[in-house]
């Protein structure tokens, strides 16, 4: 066992609004400089939709993230390090301008400027990049809340690939109409991986972990502009700067987290929804999980490497490889173990990539499909909200592929242990004595029922962070 | 798992060699495997961006205008450049047990510093240069700059060169003392040729930047000018808040949305227009308790809901009524739930007493019923009607509203209604207290054994075609006779409306909740809505279980999607039903939650005194919005029905053959609703005739001199000629504000008939369309009504291109103000984080500036003048009992002259100095110490705040000020409003709770003892928010830490509601509401445009073109017009205006996504980019509101011109109920009553156009 630290996050997407902030108050504090313009290092995208950039999670074409060997060794799936130690001059397969946007400016100054003439002055939109007149074709956030999704939604992977998988009459697409109308945000960082396919892909050695925090960060000196890294991303989070040259990346607000701050994008989270803390993992484990054969069992092996920092073995193999008390502490009161392994709601983003990520996500509940149904999915009925969870408009099957390489069974635990919450606390919350049956149900006692609620619900700044 | 395995390798052992032996030569720490690289320690990679996140100070500030977030925020600097914002995130707690209000802030608030350096940043004064040529001209050659603005503005042609520039470009720098000067000279020139009421001024919501609002509209109040509003003009007033509770709006704070347990959002989108407060509705849901939304497409908070009720566009009153008639029928007549019962009884009209009268005698010889028994619902049954004849009956008894006593049948007439609020008998009873007295809720089996009954059948109006024509039901009530007087309650008529069955009853029934024909059942709603008709059943029982269970804690969040259309002040009344007969209203965690754009200015009684200069005379002139521009941009001439077409088939003709201009003429001449300009004559000349009629004994008064010289003619009325240049508004001063690119309503005619410059206006006037009969016609338009339009702001907008001059204006990050909300209880500052750049300067400064400059004109031009000033009955004044028994009565028909302050307007002397506006401007004036400042009928006292200030502050020396507390700077100014408030100064809310006290006859200072010390400073509110204090100023209370909800003081301490009964109204008797066939909640459809207007009918029509409803909804992207332009937000949306549609719609125009998309109707363009989305129903589309002509916005195919704004498309409206007044809660306030600029109604074709665009 080897124990290390790992700042980590977690996002409730159940309370996520999909306002943005978090991208606007990180481009502003990070990236609104020239040569990134198209660089968001937090974005949110609109589920189903192809998000940012198009087609990220199609590592058919992009080819990011590990694959595994036929003899269950772990490989870049770009191909093997050599080959791409070797092919390191020849273009990497990555998106281009068109995949991100091109981005543009508008001539603003002819509205103060404009000579008399006989119309309005209007400000045209200019290309950053050309600095030509341009027509707006595509954004960093184009397909949000389902624009263009009935011409463009089957192009989301995870919808095609559901849809592909539907072989008779009986199971349903995924259909872009009103009535079957799903949709939820998801806003993206870098994972910050315990297994970092990008660290790997790079020539320079410029990607690095950080041995104390796990941040991953690009030494701006080191790198060398190979792009490698952005091909080697599943998730895309490492952008080219087109001006410096180098890749860049989140940072983890690494300047910030360091003087006890919360990263930008978490303080500045109005839905309240995201959560730092430390894990504990076992280094020495990581290749082994990140190899795990079957991909459903992922979650579960990414899981397994969470250490519990209260467990003494874990303490005193902590205080052998130099974790300092304090750090043991914010372990042990990290908000983001509590919902990743003690109540195991939150999940990794396609574990399926075997980056092992460290930002993971409650899935959201949603609204019941059939409004036409008398009996009701009534939250004061708690057994009625279990059922309702397959009645929900987001599919279950969505979600898997998102967070569970397809683990649908995983969803409906979690859902169901939200809904088991909220059946809970509404006997709390009008006076009545809670039902002890209900966290049974779920496999959870009523004190981590309510302790959870409080750090869902309530979320202090203290809690959260 | 994975012990049973060999210890996986990454790729294979040859490529894991090499690796190895590559990485000989370099030095770095990295897993055994080769897989994972670390460092530690000297990290020189990191200094980038180390570097980069470096700061030199942080400043406390905020955004300030426009949006209710009220959001503080972190403003970071380096080296003196404004860098970017983070959200603060250190409001007072709330308590342990919920959640905070941190961190509060949207993305657009985020992108706001963009704004300080942008390319679209104003930095200097402009002038349009044709008109600065000609003004430099004339001000050289004649030496005096209002001589100049009289030569340029009088002369056809220049007049005609400058109006006709403008919005076109050619603006040229000027310097501050020139563009300054120019300005001053207008508003002299105006005041001295015109009158004062011929200056106006606009800028809207004063909490958001309570500063800026107060010292513009103090110097327009000061020289007499006209404010015109903004919450009604937005049509964010929901007018069913006064007729229902009195009051404007008050709503709980968001963080009381954690308090309830089943959470309803009607066409409320919160997490885009409440996003720093949409978590309470998230993390609400952890507590069990159930959201519903209601909404046409899938909305973003649609996601949140657990059900979703997808009610079209403009039908929810329809579901309303049907949830109604779940919950009288299931929990009133079948099951009587005590928790309801006794609610209405106490805080509801429902117990008392209305008369039956026959019909119309024209409808029952038109309907046949000529002979029938059927009666039609009357007016309240008063204690006068009950006086003995002959008997001498006080003024107030007409005021006093009657019920019965369940216990002996005898008519009681409880405390509490409008009789006890003013007149000395009602001291000490103006109380909600029955005193032991258990109201009959209806007159059958409820009450003494014995009574008479007799069950009687009704005519009631309904509005079920979709044409919006009205037809008659016919059900019953049960009745008595008490005094004489057949009467029934508004209990048993809500029965028959919502057409709830007893047994015995006449008239005919529906036959259960799936008989569809009746309204207003739940199958009869499904046809009308699509909301099938289970969902509504199960939710309006669901509801009214929630509330039995909880205690009240049922909540509805409402918002613009029901609130701005035509009829949207029905659709409120039909929900705000369910909330009070449920006993929602005044909980914590129930009854309304009415977010649209109201953001309430905590510390009121500070900022509404000096923002309308109270300290130095009285009245202000304040007026309707909506009224003044449907009648000033020539809207009325556009108008394509009169209000007959609204009439209900049982109206008694008040209304009959009246065009809307009509009405509004009719509204100001009755002292109703206010218009300005007042007369054809300029007010100052008015007020020396009036003296000189006075001194020579022909008028008592110079009110009765205008009285008489009104009813002989010998003066009229401005609005009877509104046309004629002499009554035409001759200066607009808009600053904290965007008229033309956002608010106006039906912008191509302010273009075309205000400005005199190019519009997109596609239809001509219909020669057979009713023409007014008291508003004279003229045959050509006046096109460029106003000689000078200034607007002040930090961006170019369509109104500043548009505008005259344009002043570089400060951000919200380079000054010092005030912030506050309705959805938070705090008090929070601006403070600079840096100077304004560039020339800019705040609007503190430049009204001081511009002050000077007419106070140093006017020693040539006007020296001291008294002015008259007509202002209308007001609410929460003894004027609004002037008409008792909201009997429409036009003095004008009656043959006699009018009187003043009862059958019309109350006229007023005030005096001006003109030469020492700017001394006013900055001091505290004696009116503060003599007359105190009063708020809702509640005088505060501040005789001890004005000492307190003058020593705080310091004192002007000389002048008109002399020896006055100093207000000469913002941060003065900002500790005036704080200190003239209850909600911010402990002394005085003890002091108005005492002084209401007197009135109520029951406990109420305590809520405030205790705070008697705590005075919040401005200094404090730099530091952090600061909670406020409960004050009698609100309605609601937050002592004890509680969370504030509106209406607990009314409930729990029996303060009664500030309408007729003092209770909550579901019935409203005035004429003009029976007219309209809206005495009762009621669903009344859209507006049939193509009925009304001509437009097509919906749906597509087999060419290249859909006509489809057209809907402005609130951006993700912006706040209102701003951030719109904001290139952060563009590049995260589309980048220009879009126009959201189904994939039928557009399919039906193959119309692709992305595809250039052109919007029109009658009243204009709007061009712009399809988004064709799945969220969307058929028959919609959404073009989000203030969407403006300034980004990408090409050419338009329909008129060869730049495509307009969304209000292009949109026109003026006014529903004639809105105009209603002197009559308990039907009675004028500013932005509290007046019709409402809805424009939800609208139609618009929509086409596909060429996609090769040019600009």
């Amino acid at each position: 066992m080897r124990v290390m630290a790992q700042m980590g996050m977690v996002m409730n997407l159940d309370k996520c609004i999909g306002c943005h902030t978090c991208s606007v108050t990180c481009k502003q504090a990070w990236t609104n400089r020239a040569g990134t313009e198209y660089v968001w290092f937090n974005n949110v995208e609109t589920r189903p939709g192809q998000g940012y950039p198009r087609r990220y999670e199609d590592q058919e074409t992009w080819k990011g993230g590990w694959t595994l060997t036929r003899r269950g060794s772990l490989k870049l799936k770009a191909g093997g390090r050599v080959q791409k130690l070797l092919g390191i001059f020849a273009s990497p397969v990555q998106p281009q301008l068109a995949d991100y946007y091109e981005p543009w400016t508008y001539d603003y100054q002819t509205l103060i400027e404009a000579p008399l003439g006989d119309d309005f002055p209007v400000a045209r939109p200019k290309s950053l990049i050309t600095g030509e007149n341009t027509k707006i074709t595509w954004s960093a956030n184009w397909d949000d809340n389902l624009g263009g999704a009935s011409e463009m939604g089957h192009l989301d992977p995870i919808v095609a690939k559901l849809n592909a998988s539907v072989r008779r009459e009986s199971e349903e697409k995924v259909r872009f109409e009103l009535e079957k109308t799903f949709m939820f945000y998801l806003p993206r960082i870098c994972e910050h991986c315990l297994n970092p396919s990008c660290m790997a892909s790079c020539p320079s050695g410029a990607i690095y972990k950080r041995e104390e925090d796990g941040i991953v960060l690009v030494d701006q000196d080191r790198c060398r502009g190979w792009r490698q890294c952005i091909t080697g991303c599943p998730y895309k989070k490492i952008y080219f700067n087109h001006k410096s040259g180098k890749a860049e990346k989140c940072t983890f607000c690494y300047p910030r987290v360091e003087v006890g701050l919360p990263t930008v994008c978490s303080e500045t989270c109005v839905g309240r929804l995201r959560y730092l803390g430390l894990f504990l993992y076992d280094a020495d484990r990581v290749t082994a999980a990140a190899a795990t054969p079957q991909e459903g069992d992922l979650y579960e092996a990414q899981l397994d490497l969470l250490l519990d920092p209260e467990d003494p073995e874990v303490v005193a193999a902590a205080r052998r490889d130099g974790i300092p008390d304090d750090w043991m502490d914010a372990a042990r009161r990290s908000p983001v173990y509590a919902l990743a392994k003690t109540y195991r709601v939150a999940l990794p983003l396609h574990p399926e990539y075997r980056t092992m990520p460290m930002v993971w996500y409650v899935p959201p509940l949603s609204p019941i499909v059939d409004v036409l149904s008398s009996q009701g999915h009534d939250a004061e009925d708690r057994t009625v909200l279990f059922g309702a969870i397959d009645a929900l408009r987001i599919p279950v099957d969505y979600l898997a592929e998102l967070f569970t390489a397809g683990r649908s069974d995983i969803i409906t635990g979690v859902l169901q242990k939200l809904a088991a919450m909220r059946a809970y606390m509404r006997d709390v919350s009008l006076g009545r004595d809670g039902d002890p049956a209900i966290p049974e149900a779920v496999g959870m006692s009523e004190e981590s029922l309510y302790e959870m609620y409080r750090l869902m619900a309530i979320a202090k700044y203290a809690d959260r962070y | 798992m994975t012990a049973a395995r060999p210890t996986p390798a990454l790729d294979g052992p040859a490529s894991a060699a090499l690796l190895r032996a590559g990485r000989f030569f370099t030095r770095w720490e990295e897993s055994d495997d080769g897989r994972a690289v670390y460092r530690s320690g000297g990290r020189a990679g990191d200094v980038f961006y180390r570097d980069r996140w470096s700061h030199d100070k942080v400043v406390r500030s905020t955004h300030g205008v426009n949006c209710t977030g009220s959001c503080s925020w972190k403003v970071y600097v380096k080296d003196g450049i404004i860098t970017w914002e983070t959200q603060q995130t250190d409001y007072p707690s709330v308590g342990p047990d919920r959640p905070e209000y941190e961190p509060r802030g949207c993305p657009r608030g985020a992108a706001f510093s963009w704004y300080t350096y942008s390319p679209t940043r104003v930095r200097y004064p402009y002038v349009r240069g044709v008109l600065l040529e000609m003004y430099r001209e004339a001000r050289t050659r004649l030496g005096d700059p209002v001589a100049a603005w009289h030569e340029i503005t009088t002369d056809p042609d220049k007049r005609r060169r400058y109006q006709s520039a403008r919005g076109k470009g050619g603006l040229v720098r000027a310097s501050w003392g020139e563009a300054v000067e120019i300005a001053a000279a207008a508003h002299v020139h105006t005041i001295k040729e015109y009158g004062p009421d011929r200056v106006a001024g606009f800028s809207p919501i004063p909490a958001m930047s309570m500063v800026s609002h107060c010292v513009g509209t103090r110097f327009i109040q000061l020289i007499g000018g006209v404010m015109t509003s903004f919450y009604d003009w937005y049509a964010d007033l929901p007018v069913a808040s006064p007729q229902v509770f009195g009051d404007q709006t008050d709503v709980p704070e968001s963080g009381d949305w954690w308090d309830a347990t089943y959470l309803m959002m009607w066409g409320s989108n919160v997490p885009v227009t409440r996003t720093p407060d949409a978590h309470w509705m998230a993390e609400v849901r952890y507590r069990g308790t159930k959201v519903v939304t209601v909404s046409p497409d899938y909305a973003d908070n649609t996601k949140f809901a657990d059900e979703w009720m997808p009610a079209q566009a403009g039908t929810d009153a329809a579901l309303a009524m049907a949830m109604g008639h779940v919950l009288l029928k299931e929990f009133f007549v079948d099951r009587e739930v005590d928790f309801f019962t006794d609610y209405v009884r106490t805080y509801s009209d429902l117990p008392f007493l209305v008369r039956l009268d026959p019909p119309d005698k024209a409808y029952a010889a038109a309907s046949g019923d000529a002979g029938s028994a059927a009666l039609v619902a009357g007016k309240f049954l008063t204690a006068a009607d009950l006086a003995d004849s002959g008997a001498v009956v006080p003024d107030e008894d007409a005021w006093k509203t009657v019920l019965l006593d369940r216990a002996t049948g005898e008519p009681v007439v409880p405390n509490g209604s409008m009789g006890f609020r003013y007149a000395d008998s009602g001291k000490g009873r103006w109380n909600l207290d029955l005193e032991g007295v258990r109201p009959a809720l209806t007159m059958a089996g409820d009450g003494a054994e014995g009574a008479t009954v007799e069950n009687v059948e009704v005519l009631l109006p309904a509005f079920v075609e979709p044409d919006g024509t009205g037809s008659v039901l016919r059900r019953g009530v049960p009745a008595r006779r008490v005094g004489g007087h057949l009467v029934t309650t508004v209990y048993d008529l809500m029965l028959a409306q919502y057409g709830v069955s007893r047994q015995g009853l006449p008239g005919s029934w529906p036959n259960g909740y799936d008989d569809v024909t009746a309204p207003y059942t739940p199958a009869w709603q499904a046809e009308i809505t699509g909301v099938p008709a289970e969902q509504c059943i199960r939710v309006a029982r669901e509801f009214a279980t929630n509330s039995e269970q909880s205690q009240g804690r049922s909540m509805i969040i409402m918002g613009a999607g029901i609130c701005q259309w035509f009829h949207g002040d029905a659709t409120y009344r039909a929900i705000l039903s369910l909330l009070v007969l449920t006993g929602c209203m005044g909980r914590n965690g129930g009854g309304w939650a009415h977010y649209v754009g109201q953001e309430k200015c905590r510390p009121i009684t500070g900022w509404i005194s000096l923002a309308n200069a109270l300290d130095w005379g009285r009245p202000p002139r304040t007026m309707t919005g909506t009224s003044y521009w449907y009648m000033h941009t020539d809207q009325w001439r556009n108008d394509g029905y009169s209000a007959d077409s609204l009439n209900s088939p049982l109206a008694r003709g008040h209304l009959a053959g009246k065009h809307t201009a009509d009405t509004i003429a009719q509204s100001a001449r009755m002292g109703w609703m206010p218009f300005y300009p007042q007369f054809g004559a300029n007010p100052l000349q008015v007020a020396e005739d009036a003296q000189a009629a006075v001194d020579a004994g022909t008028a008592a008064s110079p009110a009765a001199y205008v009285a008489g010289a009104l009813h002989d003619g010998s003066l009229t009325s401005a609005i009877e000629d509104v046309d004629a240049p002499e009554n035409w508004p001759r200066t607009l001063v808009l600053w904290r504000s965007n008229l033309m690119g956002s608010s106006a309503k039906g912008n191509e005619y302010f273009l075309r008939n205000l400005l005199g410059t190019h519009h997109n206006v596609m239809g001509s006037e219909n020669p057979n369309a009713p023409r007014p009969s008291e508003v004279k016609w003229h045959d050509e338009a006046p096109e460029g009504k106003l000689d000078l339009l200034l607007s002040a702001d930090f961006r170019m907008t369509s109104t500043t291109l548009l505008s005259d001059i344009v002043l570089p204006a400060a951000t919200w990050y380079e000054k010092h103000d005030l912030s506050s909300t309705d959805m938070h209880p705090f008090v929070h500052a601006f403070t600079p984080a840096i100077d304004p750049p560039w020339e800019a300067k705040s609007d503190f400064e430049l009204f001081h500036l511009l002050a000077e400059k007419l106070s140093e004109l006017a020693r040539t031009h006007l020296g001291v003048r008294k002015d008259l000033v007509s202002v209308p009955l007001m609410h929460d004044t003894p004027g609004e009992t002037a008409q008792p028994g909201g009997r429409a009565v036009d003095w004008r028909a009656t043959g006699q002259p009018g009187t003043p302050g009862r059958t019309m307007p109350v006229f007023q002397v005030v005096e001006r100095d003109y030469t020492a506006i700017s001394e006013k401007l900055a001091t505290v004036g004696p009116l503060a110490d003599s007359l105190g400042f009063t708020v809702k009928n509640v005088t505060y006292r501040v005789e001890e705040e004005v000492a307190r200030l003058a020593a705080t502050n310091g004192v002007m020396l000389g002048g008109a000020g002399d020896g006055r507390p100093a207000i000469d700077t913002d941060e003065k100014m900002a500790e005036a409003i704080l200190t003239f408030s209850g909600t911010t100064n402990g002394r005085l809310a003890v002091q108005g709770f005492r002084t209401l006290e007197e009135r109520v006859g029951k406990k109420l200072a305590d809520l405030a003892e205790g705070s008697e010390e705590k005075h919040v400073t401005f200094a404090d509110t730099q530091s952090a928010p600061v909670a406020v204090i409960t004050s009698p100023e609100w309605s609601g209370s937050e002592t004890g830490g509680r969370r504030y909800a509106p209406f607990t003081v009314n409930i729990e301490r029996l303060k009664p509601f500030h309408t007729l009964t003092g209770r909550m109204h579901f019935y409203l008797d005035h004429d003009w509401m029976q007219d309209l066939g809206e005495a009762l909640p009621i669903y009344r459809p859209p507006l049939d445009m193509h009925r009304l207007f001509g437009e097509p009918k919906l749906g597509p029509d087999g060419s290249k073109q859909v006509t489809v409803r057209y809907l402005t909804p609130h951006s993700k992207w912006s706040i209102h017009s701003e951030y719109q332009d904001n290139l952060l937000m563009l590049s995260l949306s589309r980048g220009g205006p879009t126009v959201w549609m189904s994939p039928q719609d557009a399919g039906s125009i193959d119309v692709l996504d992305n595809d250039w998309v052109e919007c029109l109707n009658t009243n204009g363009v709007l061009v712009g980019r399809a988004i064709v989305s799945p969220r969307m129903p058929e028959g919609v589309v959404y073009v989000h509101h203030a969407q403006e002509r300034t980004i990408d916005v090409p050419k338009s195919e329909a008129t060869g011109r730049r495509g307009g704004i969304h209000n292009s498309v949109t026109r003026l409206l006014v529903k004639p109920t809105h105009l209603i007044g002197g009559y308990a809660q039907l009675s004028y306030t500013f932005n509290y009553l007046g019709p409402t600029g809805n424009q939800r109604d609208m139609v618009s074709t929509v086409r596909k156009r060429a996609q090769e665009v040019t600009y």
